[in-house]
């Protein structure tokens, strides 16, 4: 499966990495961030465990909030709205 | 959280049934199956620890340099700081299984080939292997790949030879190997003979004048100095480098001033930032030391210096090396039972001789793999980190894409090679030695961060080129 970005509505942002190890969630959604405006939402939907640590980490080291966290079947979900 | 499926439980449960199984019958034939089983359950607890704290060496450097995360460097250098100690202990008894390599400039070359492997392929030696119980078809390409180029490496000749220098080749001959070896053929073979075999194999304690067998020497040389001092200005270099601005700016936002007190809580906060990590890397380190204790206790039990003896007496000589023995490093590995399985195999297949080399035919044997215990403690990880993955839900299997299929063929083809230029992976040949105060493991350790470095340089281009593609259409106000 290749990677997805898409623009789901106003300020809302869609990536989709599932299938992807690492390090790809955690660069994707790196670079995702950078692209966005401050408030804009990221939604980052992923399956490789270990790349729930590193996004959430990142996500504390730079200020931007995680605002729902979801895992279900082994596919997570993070929202993260940009500082 | 949420609720694990009764059908996670199940499968959870039937794989420790299994390996309790393979145990009791195994145990049923002979009591040397013992030995195995040691191997076995200390790869199973290996596997649940790494899939509990998603321990990837990989993870480690490449994280810190392409996403500014400490957590795995951190939950590394606890893990090893915990094994040191735990080590440190068992070589003061002299029960430790433990040999130092040859220090060299080679060891940080191929900890670069290794560094360089790690970030293609998505994760380390022992990385791949939890990830592949997490059902990650990736990390078993991964794995397949590491096990090929091994096996390969180790027996190349031919063209190969030209690029041996002389003195190795000289060198390599004067060693006095048996003429089965046939040493002057074969890059690997020259290396080691020629060159590798040639270099110190130096300790902390021994280098400042003590014994490692001693109190002092274990625990002021190499515990202490070996590693406690190392670890401590790599923790402080990466507090320095991608904590310390965050804990000023945020002191700065609050109250205006930044005072010592703010470094210290910023610098135990990253100590402290993965909980999950830093558990894991306890129990890991414990785990590790524990092992060697263990291992070398049933060698005397048993009256063997190495398992190739125990598997003769059961009547499996087949695959021993030419002085008997096979790999039993009594602690934790990975590469050297992935190379041995591939060349067991091929040399079944195919017919071609793989006992004609220093790796196999001299030193680790190609014995059966259903009688290795290397590989008991390999396929039990891969089992252990099952386990654990069904019962967090996070078992999934991922069938490999293309794209990154092809990363998982270079990235353990690199691994491969700097696993056997490095005589050990970022287990066998930064972990374990550096733990055990190894100046050589520290070495690999320098090269790996270098080719993670190296990687990442690589993938912020290959990512920000497909980040641009999918954005193309996309219209941002920046």
């Amino acid at each position: 499966m290749a990677m997805k970005f898409e623009k789901k509505g106003e300020g809302l942002y869609m990536l989709d990495v599932k299938g992807y190890v690492c390090p790809h969630p955690q660069i994707y959604t790196k670079k995702a961030l950078e692209k966005l405006r401050s408030g804009d939402i990221l939604e980052v939907v992923f399956d490789n465990p270990s790349s729930s640590e590193s996004i959430s980490a990142m996500c504390e080291s730079n200020g931007n909030e995680i605002v729902e966290k979801k895992m279900e079947g082994g596919v997570f979900t993070f929202r993260i709205r940009k500082s | 959280m949420q609720e694990i499926p009764r059908k996670n439980k199940v499968w959870a449960l039937i794989i420790v049934g299994f390996f309790v199984l393979v145990s009791l019958v195994s145990y049923g034939f002979h009591e040397y199956y013992v030995y195995l089983q040691a191997y076995l359950w200390f790869g199973f607890i290996y596997g649940m620890c790494l899939q509990y704290g998603r321990f990837c060496f990989a993870s480690a450097f490449r994280d810190l340099f392409a996403v500014g995360v400490p957590r795995m460097v951190v939950g590394i250098v606890i893990a090893t700081m915990l094994f040191a100690f735990t080590s440190a202990f068992v070589n003061a008894t002299g029960w430790s299984t433990f040999h130092p390599a040859p220090t060299s400039i080679h060891a940080v070359i191929a900890g670069l080939f290794f560094g360089i492997g790690m970030v293609f392929a998505g994760g380390c030696a022992s990385g791949s292997l939890y990830k592949t119980g997490e059902g990650n078809g990736v990390a078993l390409m991964v794995i397949l790949s590491i096990s090929v180029t091994q096996a390969i490496f180790v027996d190349i000749g031919g063209w190969f030879n030209k690029l041996v220098p002389e003195s190795w080749r000289l060198s390599a001959a004067q060693k006095g190997l048996p003429p089965s070896i046939n040493v002057t053929d074969g890059w690997v073979d020259q290396y080691l003979a020629g060159y590798v075999w040639n270099q110190p194999t130096l300790r902390f304690a021994e280098m400042l004048g003590m014994k490692t067998d001693s109190i002092a020497g274990a625990f002021l040389g190499n515990f202490f100095v070996g590693v406690v001092l190392p670890a401590t200005v790599l923790l402080i270099w990466v507090y320095s480098v991608w904590v310390r601005k965050n804990v000023v700016k945020r002191a700065m936002e609050s109250k205006g001033t930044v005072t010592f007190s703010d470094h210290l809580n910023g610098f135990w906060g990253m100590v402290t930032s993965s909980k999950r990590t830093a558990i894991a890397g306890l129990f890991l380190g414990i785990a590790c030391g524990l092992q060697m204790f263990v291992i070398e206790g049933l060698r005397m039990k048993f009256g063997v210096k190495n398992a190739g003896t125990l598997l003769a007496r059961l009547g499996f000589d087949y695959g021993l090396s030419a002085k008997g023995t096979v790999f039993d490093p009594g602690y934790w590995y990975v590469t050297t039972q992935e190379a041995q399985w591939v060349g067991w195999t091929l040399h079944k297949l195919t017919g071609i001789n793989f006992m004609d080399n220093i790796f196999f035919g001299w030193v680790n044997g190609i014995p059966n793999p259903a009688f290795n215990p290397a590989d008991w403690m390999s396929v039990a990880l891969i089992g252990g980190s099952a386990v654990m993955a069904l019962l967090q839900n996070e078992f999934k299997f991922k069938k490999p894409t293309r794209e990154l299929a092809t990363w998982a063929i270079i990235g353990g083809f690199f691994m491969g090679i700097g696993s056997r230029l490095g005589l050990g992976c970022n287990v066998g040949g930064f972990f374990v030695r550096a733990a055990n105060g190894d100046p050589s493991g520290w070495l690999f350790g320098i090269g790996m961060i270098g080719g993670a470095f190296v990687g990442v340089k690589f993938f912020n281009w290959w990512t920000e080129r497909k980040m641009a593609k999918e954005m193309a259409e996309l219209e941002f106000e920046l």
